[in-house]
């Protein structure tokens, strides 16, 4: 066993916290945190957009866009479709700017309504936490178009009242119990990378509402090599998690889009999915124990064993329960040795339809690579205006030579093809094998391999493609993805319907310009795949935007489960879906989740009303 | 009520000026479906018989037959091959020519309102389309045809019924101009229903062409519409319900003649002689319609109705998630009265933009003064201005009534009127300044009695249907006024409950949508509210000092439906027997009317006055309603009465 880090350690740790206490209620921390991810996000981090302070997407003076910083591969570079794509594809002018409010205003903040009981027990803890404005701001929000679209306008809502950071599993026993004996309202935070409005406060909460910070409950606890799992506190982030074991030769593979900001908590909480699942597995297969503090005491399994009959899973009330029952505070989960060799790669086909046929085939002979994402022709063009600007004049000629190629050559429809990227994991040899299987799947409905680069830069993609909806919202572009699940005869259909009823939507609810409707497959499965839609459109002549955007994705919704698609397949309920949910699990599946809320929680202390 | 209709253009101008052949041989390029992938006929039909849903029928017809699957396959192969349409230009072209000089000689103009088309050629661009022409004529299909080929709009293909197979020739012609055949009864053949399921849902999933059927599934020998059928609706839009289309499209369109080409072969078939089998040598016999005149047609493309917005907050489509969308089931309750109040809503958007002439009017006023005259003893006929004038007050009323009507209005109304009596000279005759129904002609030089009366039945029958053209128009303020006037009192309630029996009553004679009983006595109330007819409190309908006219004219147009329903109950009354089969019972009501005619007592003379109560089609709509009333009971295809049965005001 390589223990990294043992009980004993935390005992030390509170030392420290308490030390930190006291500057921490002055508002102004001194000392390095364990994760990527310190006491006042807002220091590195955007606190009205996504990611990185330092990397983001502008039009330079030229015209051209950029992506600065130094942290992607695409940081530092010139994107030179980028401008006539946008202006094209929205109708949008770089003359017509729509800037965020620069700074956060104290004044637009409510002042946070303390329990003083509960402040002066925590105290007593000595658990950090703070009441300042920005870190209550940060908190109160996770990245629906609509709270970022409100934060840019320095408009703010219900907020927490207070931040408390616990750094063990412990210090969240004594939270839970000091909230439970002051009905105070806890609410988990974790990456706050939410997009079903769970962060958002209940504005008809009349209590104190705490945001309970995991984010410094960061540890990789324990690894076991003879078993492959590693005991890992939930409020590390996915990237630290991975780079931590990678430095011991291990990997969890969990790799969601969001890996860079969200937290092994917030994965159980939410059932997330990752990239690699196809390998590595969803959450609910790489999970072994969870341990969650709950009003009702700790919840947990007695053994490690790898499959148990004991009843419904009680991992399965836990996981997708959006922090209403409790704080997942430490996991065990399984690790890898890291893979070998990985290789990316590009598939193009003549049209969509055939790629998904290709894609389901592949899911019949059970062969999917790690990764394998079918773009539509909207989404590879996007794709395709991301390319950074090529160094030598010999790869613009090469870039040519395929153009030419695939749609002169090979008599693709440069308004019909799409691509399907893949990456492959696992030692050299098989993943050449695995590869040749693959490409000769594709061969059979039409697809040409079509190189590593546009594989590679389809993934990079998904990293970025959260920073450009930021600069969208600079030049009155704003839009949104979201996802479902889907069984595979219906694909086809539910992508063609969605896409048109957002077109349809969009036409009726007097937006301007034609917007911005396509999809992917994200992932396959036997019965059926994961489809995730982008959709954004220029608001420009609209009065109320976000409202146009809220019913146009709640007709798109509408026209998901009316095509038989879920109602999310990793993105979680929250309250942005709430209304639908009796209609997903039924009268009785209802009762008892609430029973279940009934009983773990009598009194609301988690009372984000997420999911019911 | 009144809303803004689009203009008409003659197609058959461009035709009388220019080269005939040079426009059959014309380029024809029409706009096609976004969507589509052109495909042959044969790969078409590869792709029905490859289809989900009909190899699960097929396995399932074996396993049930004990067949071999592929026996099962060939019957379906076969099936196919005899319901397929095989549409060739080189036909479409042959026809283009014909019709047009056929159409010169017939018709005097054939007038189409272009911005429908318009609509209708982006409609096929967007969505797959479904065409849905009023069927009133043999013509309507080749018609439609015909305009679309002018307009180079995509060429449709048609639901026929199978007994155009019987014409050798013209079946096979009529297939490569895009008809496919259907069996007219096919009830528990699950291959037969899955082949042609399938092959409907296929050309239309695909946007292969425009699919185009009779929504009220044959032709209305009354100039009635009929009660929509459900069978072909249920198909269009399953692919819809069942997320495999974004949208269907559903065009109706209106075909008004003014003349119609089979007249009085629908009154007499309608008086029991029975329909000619339909045949190639039949139809050259034909050609003596060729020499007259019929004036002019009226099509008109409807608003194109996207079956999505007529399914939004009516159909959970929810329900298909459970099981493949290939098995074939039975369309849920809720599926079932979504695709009938759509039919019924479609029925009424034909008889919307149907065009009535200045004769339709006429025809009316003839009828109802023929009647009245009979009943008074009095002279036959009225006097030709009298007439004028008359039909100048009702061409107000049914303006008002939202009629589309083509009164034209730089002509003097007695013009209109002259014209409108001289196409149709075979009906009317006007003699020293009178104008009479052609009843008492003694050309025919009849033997019996009978016979006399039944010539004369032909011409009262053809004039009805002239007059039926504008049923739909009065209908409801129709049965407010008969609810009116057989209501104990002016209490509004009183006269609802009126209304809504005589509704329910004649609710297979007219389009009422059933469960509609409600608007429709609101539509009614304020209609007769509008029009200055009637004063409507909370409590009361009261009757206006001005609207008594009007309230005569709506009430005698119901009078000959409520007679025929009267006889039918006199019927039961008067039969020995208790029991007849449903084949007899027609036939057996007739010889009795018969009889009731031409006896001399005068009781019976008023009660019938009305020839109209000879048609079958009055006849089976009142055995429908007296069934429905549960005054009479069908028995395994016997007929039943109840004694007595019958409310006492009939009487």
């Amino acid at each position: 066993m390589n223990v990294l880090s043992t009980c004993a350690a935390s005992a030390c740790q509170q030392a420290v916290c308490r030390a930190l206490c006291s500057v921490v209620t002055k508002g102004n921390i001194v000392g390095v945190p364990v994760g990527t991810h310190p006491y006042h996000k807002f220091e590195i981090m955007k606190w009205n957009g996504w990611g990185y302070s330092d990397s983001r997407f502008l039009f330079n003076k030229k015209g051209q866009a950029e992506f600065t910083g130094k942290r992607y591969r695409l940081s530092g570079m010139i994107i030179p479709g980028l401008k006539d794509w946008f202006e094209g594809t929205f109708g949008a002018n770089l003359q017509h700017k729509t800037p965020p409010t620069p700074l956060l205003t104290n004044t637009a903040v409510p002042p946070a309504t303390l329990n003083e009981a509960f402040v002066e027990e925590v105290k007593s803890t000595g658990i950090p936490f703070s009441h300042d404005a920005e870190d209550r701001v940060f908190r109160a929000h996770g990245h629906c178009l609509h709270e970022i679209f409100a934060l840019r306008e320095g408009k703010i809502g219900r907020v927490p009242d207070m931040v408390v950071w616990p750094s063990c599993h412990n210090d969240v026993v004594k939270i839970v119990q000091l909230a439970c004996k002051h009905n105070v309202c806890l609410m988990p935070y974790g990456g706050g990378t939410s997009v079903s409005s769970a962060l958002e406060c209940p504005p008809e909460e009349t209590r104190s509402i705490v945001s309970l910070d995991t984010s410094q409950m960061n540890r990789i606890l324990w690894i076991d090599e003879k078993n492959l799992t590693a005991h890992v506190e939930a409020g590390i982030v996915g990237q630290d998690l991975e780079r931590l074991l990678n430095e011991s030769g291990y990997c969890t593979g969990h790799e969601p889009d969001s890996m860079e900001f969200s937290s092994l908590g917030g994965w159980v909480a939410t059932r997330a999915s990752g990239m690699k699942k196809n390998i590595y597995g969803n959450i609910e297969d790489l999970v072994v124990h969870i341990k969650m503090v709950t009003p009702q005491g700790v919840i947990e399994k007695s053994c490690q064993g790898p499959r148990m009959s004991t009843g419904p899973d009680i991992h399965h009330f836990i996981m997708g329960s959006e922090g209403t029952l409790g704080v997942v505070t430490e996991v065990t989960m399984k690790i890898r040795p890291m893979p070998e060799y990985q290789k990316y790669g590009s598939v193009v086909f003549p049209n969509f339809e055939q790629g998904v046929a290709c894609l389901r085939e592949v899911a019949k002979q059970r062969c999917a690579p790690a990764s394998i994402r079918l773009m539509d022709n909207e989404q590879f063009k996007f794709g395709h205006a991301l390319k950074p600007q090529v160094s030598s004049i010999f790869t613009s000629f090469l870039d040519g030579l395929k153009k030419f190629y695939i749609t002169k050559f090979k008599g693709f429809d440069p308004n019909h093809l799409c691509v399907a990227t893949l990456l492959f994991e696992g030692n050299r040899e098989k993943v050449l094998q695995h590869e040749k299987q693959v490409y000769d799947i594709a061969a059979k409905f039409g697809g040409l391999a079509a190189g590593e680069d546009n594989g590679q830069r389809g993934y990079m993609l998904t990293f970025v493609i959260a920073y450009l909806r930021d600069l969208g919202m600079d030049y009155y572009v704003i839009g949104e993805s979201f996802e479902t699940s889907v069984p595979w005869d219906r694909v086809l259909d539910i992508c063609r319907n969605v896409k048109a009823r957002i077109i349809r939507e969009c036409k009726d609810k007097g937006v301007q310009f034609p917007p911005l409707s396509t999809c992917r497959v994200t992932q396959t499965y036997d019965a059926g795949a994961c489809v995730y839609f982008y959709f954004a459109f220029n608001y420009r002549g609209l009065s109320d935007p976000v409202h146009v955007y809220e019913q146009v994705e709640h007709a798109a919704r509408e026209e998901i489960l009316a095509n038989g698609g879920s109602l999310s397949h990793h993105h979680g309920v929250g309250k942005l879906r709430k209304e639908w949910m009796r209609d997903t699990i039924s009268n009785v599946g209802m009762g008892m989740l609430k029973s279940v809320k009934d009983y773990v929680d009598p009194n609301n202390i988690f009372g984000n009303r997420n999911l019911l | 009520m009144l809303k803004k209709r689009d203009d008409f253009e003659d197609i058959l101008e461009e035709r009388r000026t220019s080269s005939d052949l040079r426009y059959a041989l014309r380029c024809y390029t029409p706009v096609l479906y976004k969507g589509v992938t052109p495909c042959k006929t044969s790969v078409l039909k590869s792709m029905v018989l490859q289809s989900d849903q009909l190899h699960y029928v097929i396995n399932q017809v074996s396993k049930e037959s004990g067949r071999a699957a592929d026996d099962v396959r060939e019957e379906a192969s076969a099936i196919l091959e005899e319901m397929a349409h095989s549409l060739q230009l080189s036909t479409v072209r042959f026809f283009a020519f014909m019709l047009s000089k056929v159409f010169k000689t017939l018709f005097r103009s054939i007038c189409v309102n272009e911005e429908g088309i318009q609509r209708l050629q982006q409609a096929i661009q967007e969505h797959p389309v479904v065409l849905l022409p009023s069927h009133r004529s043999y013509m309507d299909f080749l018609l439609m045809s015909y305009i679309l080929y002018t307009y180079d709009v995509a060429l449709p293909v048609i639901a026929a019924g199978m007994d155009f197979m019987g014409m050798k020739f013209v079946g096979e012609m009529l297939r490569m101009s895009g008809a496919f055949f259907i069996r007219r009864s096919f009830g528990g053949d699950k291959l037969y229903w899955s082949v042609f399921s399938e092959y409907v849902k296929t050309m239309l999933k695909n946007g292969y062409a425009p699919v185009e059927f009779f929504l009220e599934g044959t032709r209305s020998r009354t100039s009635k519409s009929l009660t929509p059928k459900l069978g072909l609706l249920n198909i269009v839009m399953d692919p819809f319900l069942k997320g495999e289309v974004f949208d269907v499209n559903v065009v109706p369109v209106s075909i008004s003649y003014e003349r119609i080409l089979e007249e009085s072969l629908y009154a007499r078939e309608l008086l029991g002689v029975p329909k000619p089998k339909e045949s190639t040598s039949g139809l050259f016999k034909a050609r003596k319609v060729l020499s007259e005149d019929y004036g002019s047609i009226h099509v008109y493309f409807g608003q194109p109705v996207s079956v999505r917005s007529l399914a939004e907050g009516r159909v959970n489509r929810c329900q298909f998630n459970l099981v493949p969308r290939h098995i074939p089931r039975r369309p849920s309750e809720e599926i079932q009265s979504f695709v009938n109040d759509s039919a019924y809503r479609l029925v009424r958007a034909q008889e919307e933009n149907m065009v009535l002439k200045p004769w339709v009017l006429l025809a009316s006023l003839l009828l109802q003064n023929h009647h009245q005259n009979r009943a008074a003893g009095q002279k036959p006929g009225m006097a030709l201005d009298e007439l004028t004038t008359q039909a100048v007050w009702l061409r107000d009323v049914s303006r008002q009534y939202g009629a589309f009507l083509h009164w034209p209005d730089h002509t003097s109304p007695s013009e209109v009127v002259s014209s409108g009596l001289s196409l149709h000279r075979a009906l009317v005759r006007v003699c020293e300044g009178r104008v009479q129904l052609a009843v008492e002609q003694g050309v025919y030089l009849t033997v019996t009695p009978e016979e006399e009366l039944l010539s004369q039945a032909v011409v009262v029958l053809s004039c009805a249907s002239y007059r039926n053209q504008m049923l739909h128009v009065f209908v409801r303020p129709a049965l407010l006024a008969s609810a009116i006037h057989i209501a104990s009192s002016n209490q509004k309630q009183e006269v609802f409950n009126s209304f809504s029996f005589l509704r329910n009553m004649f609710s297979s004679e007219f389009i009422l949508c059933p469960g509609a009983t409600v608007q429709d006595f609101e539509e009614a109330c304020y209609l007769l509210v509008k029009t200055g007819v009637l004063q409507v409190t909370q409590q009361e309908v009261l009757v206006t000092e001005r609207g008594h006219r009007t309230l005569a004219f709506l009430t005698s147009m119901l009078d000959p439906f409520l007679q025929g329903y009267q006889v039918r109950e006199t019927f039961s009354v008067s039969e020995d027997t208790e029991t007849l089969t449903e084949k007899q019972f027609i036939p057996a009501v007739r010889k009795v009317s018969l009889c009731f005619s031409v006896c001399t007592s005068t009781l019976h003379r008023t009660l019938l006055r009305y020839a109209e109560v000879l048609s079958s089609d009055l006849q089976k709509n009142a055995l429908a309603a007296l069934q429905r009333l549960g005054a009479v009971r069908k028995i395994k295809g016997y007929v039943g009465f109840h004694h007595p049965c019958v409310p006492g005001w009939l009487d």
